[in-house]
């Protein structure tokens, strides 16, 4: 049992955490995004999937982490748009095409690092780059903060800042004002002349960035290549922490660290003699649990709500 | 005074009227739904500068369609309109916004966990740089709430607001983008008698101001109370505009309810028997926290047909939703043939003898995307007679889907057609086939002629009386005058959750004494309305 | 369904399977040095031998037993995905089985093909439970699910039923007496397709000739008017998922029982999410869902030929999946014809 809070507690398990969680985090963010504008966006696993072989790609090729970062996110933006046309356009369910775009991104994405890497499992043969860590000069001087809080990926750093950035987005833009009127109650933003679908076009697309963001760091951050499926669900993790995360950027940057502690939390509890599966089974087993506590909780709120209108009417 | 001619009333004071300044009229303007129903036929309707006027009519009067041209969300076959002389055309609510016509639906068109101030500026969010300029927002939202006496919290957040204050919120959004012109549909149909009084001080205020306004309602005594001048339609025509001052309620009651024609059923009298259904001081309270349903009590012998006269929006859907099984008893007591059917679930209340014809045919009465043999066995599929302990019978369903479609003459190519390949009329014949061939004690008719041909509506009366005839108890419950008077033997009149009358033989009644109680003027004595109840 | 009703959804897949196929097309036109050759083992391949044909056979089964069960969940409207999960467990549990216990033949493998059926409609029933109690929703339960099941099975075999001498982390052999005997000769094609195909049968009648399968669809439909008809549709919404659960769960013990010696998973298989592609093509029908397996077996062993004879990689038929989908699946794919076809038959009709 000290051996188990000797790992947690140590200055290396939260550099791990916070390492761990970027991607769901700018996941998580995409998730945000749409959801508010009343679209659900299960496409994310593949987004990042092809946002991260488009870094490798475009970084190899051009000798230029920046330019394959830049080219991630706009894959995974035009991958957005792709899932707007096939949702808003030709009136496809949206769950059912997230899936086939999830689809086609697993497949596409072996075929095409097949073609240009000649290698079906990894993308060692490029030349690919990785985008630099940052050590900050004041902080790393802190006694265990330090280390943890220091010498990221800059995509770390990013990722909690959009957090900042959404927030400021979603609750103070004009543009945020009315991405939430469209997902809350859409007649309302059309009696009053505002697009229903190119507001939802629009939050589909950032969506899509986002993920772009979380697939870049994938494969020039958290490794320096693409290997295949290297997404492992973490697009469908940060469905669930959105979803746990009450709708706000703040509770889904919360939940997600949830799932970077546990995912970290795997990764060290190996070397205790507690099976392997178990503690990779953890993350996910915390969201459905989550995931439950936090619809319960809803559900009881709104029979207290009805119950409380039926007695005070007789009254 | 006025003057009826030919069932229209001229009022005399035309002369005055033509003196104050008018600011809009609509001329001759004409409405036919794809289904045949002419909404609006050739009406005429202006109203001036700085009045409240009220627009007056029964449910498929046409009211709702005449300012939903007004307001752009529907267009006219024939008419026009002009404003300030100007003939102009409004092709969406956009462009009637830009005229200065702004409208306060029933359903607000507000979000919920936006505050007051967001919910105004949305659209047209004034800007500091990258941000919505929140506290301008604020401010304007202020001033406006100010000028016009319309007391809210410009950072309260509308999910947190009673619906009176919301209701604020929506006239104030349609005066921030520049409405002179304000349409309020049924408003005080959601507010309690303390905000409709705070909403009529409001209105004053308003037209103080120099704005002018539509007010649809068929609540008569605040017509009385705040209004200036009516309109009022009937089947799609107007019957005229008269000065609030110069009529009485009575008149205004016997342009309103009327029947230009009366398509009369034959029937033989009624022969009652026991009591099938029994309501006993029944409340409903509905989502907003109002009872929906007042302390009602009555009840429906087999064997004859007991209508439910009464606006819609009475508690008329309420009360169904607690006979179907649909909502939860949690005041009164309700029992069919005996049994109390609190503790019921909506198929033992099936298997007690009730089947229901839902006014919402689309969503409770049909699944549009299955064939009509399917839908023609949703109650009844896992009878003995269509289904064997583990396989259905397809010979004996089959068999009984072209019987049904025989005999209620649905037009259709087969039994296999989807349902949502027919026309309205021919969907009704599929749930009244359905519903009616499972031999019921108790039917429960919701609006079952509406928006049906000709055709298909006096087959479904005749079958009706025919059930009736053979000792089913029918609870009939129609917005349909012709309906209502004609096809029930006795009838109870709702008006604000409350029976208001009983009449224990229809044919007694005219429908201006119909009128008055559907619109709550008059009402009979506790003692009367109670033999609703016939014990 | 009116016959023109069905003539148009025909012709509507059909359009959208050739546009599928004429992208795939010009992909390998574009990426391949020998586009015919490429093309023809594609299209052609399977047909060529008895033992390619055999394999299409083979992958057809386990998409069989997907395929209805994603079709029986669908048909209640609940976006559970949790085939995936429900045959990975299967294929564990009747490892277990196979693998633990000595039973004679026969039995053994019917015992383990239901226990596995059993794990596999727990299961999925666990989403549904939530999302009738709680309304947590079952679209990513389900997918969170699947990875428990994965790495729950992965604890099983490394910890009870691993091999240790067999170098690679699998499970022991499974016993001779539980394994599905094979049926066709140059081929592995096994008894699971005799079961397959019974299913689809008994599945069939169970959704269009049984109340049960009758309040299902109705629930999906229009759940209001299904309550309103006196359905309890919590209730159903619950059954659709078990019964899909446990389909699932046969479909995984059978593919291990048919074509593996010992387990040897280490991921999820992907079968769950080809049961949509194949629920999507036979427009949830049973009785189309053969049709739809075939189908894409036959793309997905075309698609392994061409990638093995020639320089196109197998994963293009990802992308034909993909369009597929989408295509099929939307509203507004055709939809101007479909108005048209309406409006006609509506006014042969006119009241």
């Amino acid at each position: 049992m000290s051996n188990f809070f000797n790992i947690i507690f140590s200055v290396d398990f939260g550099y791990a955490v916070l390492r761990v969680t970027t991607p769901i985090l700018f996941a998580s963010m995409g998730a945000l995004i749409s959801d508010k504008a009343g679209v659900i966006n299960i496409a994310l696993e593949g987004m990042m999937l092809i946002a991260a072989l488009t870094g490798v790609i475009v970084s190899a090729l051009v000798q230029s982490a920046g330019l394959g970062l830049l080219a991630a996110v706009f894959m995974g933006a035009l991958v957005g748009m792709m899932l707007a046309y096939f949702a808003l356009n030709l009136k496809t369910d949206v769950i059912l095409a997230a899936i086939a775009i999830n689809l086609m991104a697993i497949g596409g994405t072996i075929f095409i690092l097949f073609v240009v890497a000649g290698d079906k499992g990894i993308s060692s043969s490029l030349p690919s780059l990785v985008l630099p860590k940052v050590t900050i000069p004041l902080i790393e001087q802190i006694p265990v903060l330090g280390p943890i809080l220091s010498g990221h990926n800059i995509l770390t750093y990013l990722a909690f800042l959009s957090v900042w950035l959404m927030y400021i987005f979603i609750y103070k833009t004009p543009l945020g004002l009315r991405i939430r009127a469209v997902g809350e109650n859409p007649h309302a933003a059309d009696s009053v002349g505002i697009s229903v679908r190119k507001i939802q076009y629009i939050a589909l697309t950032m969506s899509g960035a986002l993920a772009g963001f979380g697939g870049a760091y994938m494969s020039m951050g958290y490794v320096s290549w693409f290997s295949k499926n290297m997404t492992a669900g973490r697009g469908f993790i940060a469905l669930a922490a959105e979803a746990m995360g009450g709708g706000t950027p703040q509770g889904a940057m919360l939940t997600s660290l949830l799932f970077g502690f546990f995912d970290a939390l795997s990764n060290s509890l190996q070397s205790l003699r507690i099976p392997a599966e178990f503690v990779q089974m953890i993350p996910y087993l915390a969201t459905v649990i989550g995931l439950v506590i936090y619809a319960a909780n809803k559900t009881r709120q709104i029979k207290r709500i009805q119950a409380n209108k039926e007695r005070d009417a007789n009254i | 005074m006025v003057f009826i001619i030919n069932e229209t009333a001229f009022s005399i004071t035309k002369g005055e009227l033509l003196m104050q300044s008018e600011l809009l009229s609509m001329n001759r303007i004409t409405k036919v739904y794809p289904n045949g129903i002419v909404a609006n036929d050739g009406v005429d309707f202006s109203i001036c500068k700085g009045e409240i006027h009220a627009l007056v009519g029964e449910n498929g009067a046409g009211k709702s369609t005449l300012m939903k041209i007004l307001f752009g969300l529907e267009h006219a076959e024939e008419g026009d309109i002009f404003l300030n002389g100007d003939k102009i055309q409004i092709q969406s609510p956009n462009a009637a916004i830009d005229h200065g016509i702004g409208m306060v639906h029933q359903h607000f068109m507000l979000v919920p966990s936006l505050t007051v101030a967001e919910n105004m500026v949305l659209g047209s969010e004034p800007k500091k740089g990258l941000y919505v300029n929140i506290k301008k927002a604020v401010t304007e939202t202020e001033e406006l709430a100010k000028k016009y006496n319309l007391l809210v919290d410009p950072t309260a957040k509308i999910r947190d607001l009673p619906v009176g204050i919301k209701q604020k919120v929506e006239i104030l959004k349609a005066l921030y983008r520049g409405a002179e012109i304000l349409i309020l549909d049924e408003p005080t149909a959601v507010l309690t008698p303390q905000e409709t009084k705070e909403l009529f001080e409001e209105l004053h205020l308003l037209k103080e101001k120099g704005n002018t306004i539509i007010f649809i309602s068929h609540k008569l005594h605040e017509i009385k109370e705040l209004c200036d001048r009516l309109t009022i339609m009937r089947n799609g025509k107007s019957q005229g505009v008269f000065n609030v001052a110069d009529v009485t309620e009575t008149e205004i009651s016997r342009l309103m309810v009327g029947r230009d024609v009366i398509l009369t059923v034959e029937k033989d009298d009624a022969s009652p028997t026991d009591v099938s259904l029994e309501v006993n001081n029944l409340t409903v309270v509905n989502d907003f926290g109002k009872k929906a349903v007042n302390d009602i009590s009555f009840s429906v012998r087999k064997g004859e047909i007991l209508g439910v006269a009464g606006v819609e929006g009475n508690g008329q859907g309420e009360l169904v939703e607690i006979i179907t099984g649909l909502k939860e008893i949690i005041f009164g007591e309700v029992s069919i043939g005996g049994t109390n059917i609190k503790p019921l679930s909506i198929k033992e209340i099936r298997n007690l003898g009730t089947c229901h014809i839902p006014e919402d045919r689309m969503t409770y009465g049909v699944a549009e995307a299955l064939d009509i043999e399917q839908n023609l066995l949703a109650d009844k599929h896992d009878s003995d007679e269509f289904t064997g302990r583990v396989l259905t019978k397809p010979k004996v369903i089959r068999e009984n889907s072209l019987k049904l479609i025989e005999e209620y003459q649905i037009k259709c190519g087969s039994p296999l057609e989807e349902v949502k390949m027919l026309s309205g009329g021919n969907i009704q014949k599929v749930v009244v086939a359905r519903e009616f061939s499972s031999e019921p004690e108790l039917i429960i008719a919701d609006q079952p002629t509406r928006g049906i041909d000709v055709g298909a509506t006096e087959f479904i009366r005749k079958r009706l009386v025919e059930l009736r005839d053979d000792g089913s108890a029918v609870l009939l419950v129609s917005a349909d005058l012709n309906e209502v008077m004609e096809l029930s033997d006795s009838l109870i009149v709702m008006y604000g959750g409350e029976i208001t009358a009983f009449i224990e033989n229809t044919k007694s009644l005219n429908e201006e004494e119909l009128g008055l109680y559907m619109l709550g003027i008059n009402r009979q004595k506790p003692e009367e309305i109670r033999r609703a109840l016939h014990v | 369904m009116s016959k023109q009703s069905r003539i148009f959804e025909i012709s509507r897949t059909i359009l959208a399977i050739t546009i599928a196929l004429l992208i795939a097309l010009v992909t390998i036109l574009f990426v391949s040095e020998e586009p015919a050759n490429a093309l023809s083992t594609f299209l052609l391949g399977p047909l060529k031998s008895m033992r390619h044909f055999g394999n299409v056979l083979e992958m057809m089964i386990p998409l069989l037993f997907t395929g209805l069960a994603v079709s029986i969940m669908f048909s209640s409207a609940q976006f559970n995905l949790g085939a995936e999960g429900a045959f990975f467990l299967g294929g564990i549990a009747s490892t277990f089985i196979a693998v633990k216990w000595a039973l004679p033949n026969v039995i053994h493998p019917v015992i383990a093909i239901l226990v596995g059926g059993l794990v596999g409609a727990v299961f999925c029933g666990i989403p549904a439970i939530l999302k009738v109690k709680w309304n947590a929703t079952e679209l990513v339960s389900s997918l969170m699910l699947n990875y428990v099941a994965l790495f729950f099975g992965l604890y099983i075999i490394n910890y009870y039923l691993r091999d240790v001498n067999a170098g690679a982390m699998v499970s022991y052999k499974l016993a001779e007496t539980s394994k599905l005997i094979k049926l066709i000769p140059k081929t592995r094609v096994h008894f699971g397709i005799i079961i397959a195909a019974i299913a689809v049968i008994a599945i069939f009648y169970f959704m269009y000739r049984t109340r049960w399968g009758y309040r299902i669809r109705l629930t999906g439909l229009n759940s209001s008017f299904a309550r309103y008809s006196g359905i309890k549709t919590a209730s159903v919404i619950i059954l659709a998922q078990l019964l899909g659960g446990f389909v699932a769960g046969v479909g995984g013990s059978i593919e291990i029982l048919g074509m593996y010696r010992r387990f040897s998973w280490q991921s999820l298989p992907g079968y769950g999410w080809d049961g949509i592609i194949v629920a999507i093509l036979a427009r949830n029908n049973p009785a189309l869902i053969p049709v739809g397996a075939f189908f894409l077996a036959y793309l997905r062993i075309g698609a392994d030929l061409m990638a093995r004879t020639s320089d196109v990689q197998s994963e293009v038929v990802y992308i034909i999946q993909g369009v597929m989908i989408v295509l099929i699946a939307a509203e507004s794919f055709m939809a101007q014809y479909r108005h048209k076809l309406v409006f006609k038959e509506a006014r042969n009709r006119s009241v």
